[in-house]
């Protein structure tokens, strides 16, 4: 039986509480991974980690996270190259380039305001959400 | 000193788990650093211990090519305390192994009766693969992390324990 996008949240808010450490309050929504829950470079793999256990129901069929799909590694590179960001800003083609890297993120803000620090809006619980719904259907 | 917290290898099932053994001794130093008293194996080298159980278990699931780095401690709950007399028995088993780096369960226990003997701790940590995390950085091209002292453990176990495959 598929499970429901609450159902999808409630496993998704379990497996932060015990990947990062944080209490089950702290993880909302709109909480960023990074910036709000505090996430380092390994939580991300053991993130990944753990969604794959909770998410797989039939061991004959296992959820799997490709490498780089739900937490792009190249980003920061995007960083330097002057396509994607100038004078401080990203420009129209870096937030196209990230929302082929990340389409399951909220662009909003960040189109809003499209800062490097901005950027850090994009990675948050309900993100993390849609991209485990959208692996799920 | 030789920084090795394990002395042999019961089991090892590669890419799966592993059993390894650590006899206490009242002539350790560090077992009189904490409380002169009364002496205990810190928590600390416990953790170290799993460590080492468990970082050659990954390790050797990938023939050693890669550089096998402790990364993250997500769990370390304490049940009770080790003394000089005491074994330990440490059992790692691999949960998740990736290109990045791998995920372990552990438990530490008193004896070398089986799992059922009294539980000192239940360790979960986790290994990254660092030449495939940190992009850019530049590592030796040598394997410094496992040297001659961690491959001569694993031949305790090439050499005499039971039901062993590596």
């Amino acid at each position: 039986m598929a499970l429901s996008r609450e159902e999808i949240y409630s496993k998704v808010q379990g497996v932060l509480v015990d990947a990062l450490g944080v209490d089950e309050e702290e993880v909302k929504p709109n909480s960023r991974i990074s910036a709000d829950l505090g996430a380092e470079s390994i939580d991300y793999l053991d993130i990944a980690f753990r969604l794959e256990k909770a998410f797989t129901i039939d061991p004959t069929k296992p959820f799997k996270i490709p490498r780089g799909e739900l937490f792009p590694e190249n980003l920061e590179a995007m960083q330097s190259d002057e396509r994607y960001v100038k004078d401080g800003k990203i420009t129209p083609d870096g937030i196209a380039e990230m929302k082929k890297r990340l389409p399951f993120a909220d662009f909003s803000e960040l189109e809003k305001n499209p800062t490097a620090e901005a950027a850090q809006s994009l990675l948050t619980v309900d993100a993390i959400t849609n991209y485990v719904a959208s692996k799920l259907q | 000193m030789r920084w090795i917290w394990i002395d042999r290898f019961a089991e090892f099932h590669s890419g799966v788990s592993a059993v390894a053994i650590k006899n206490v001794s009242l002539a350790e130093e560090h077992l009189h650093d904490l409380y002169a008293a009364y002496p205990i194996v810190p928590h600390s080298l416990i953790i170290e211990g799993m460590a080492q159980t468990a970082g050659i278990l990954v390790g050797e699931a990938r023939q050693f090519r890669e550089k096998v780095i402790l990364a993250k401690i997500g769990k370390a709950t304490f049940h009770r305390l080790v003394r000089p007399g005491d074994t330990i028995a440490y059992r790692a088993k691999i949960d998740r192994l990736s290109d990045a780096g791998a995920s372990i369960s552990g438990t530490a226990t008193l004896g070398t009766a089986g799992p059922d003997d009294p539980l000192i701790a239940e360790i979960d940590i986790m290994f990254s693969h660092i030449d495939k995390n940190l992009a850019g950085l530049a590592f030796p091209e040598h394997n410094f992390v496992f040297t001659e002292q961690f491959t001569d453990l694993l031949n305790t176990c090439r050499n005499g324990a039971a039901g062993v495959k590596i």
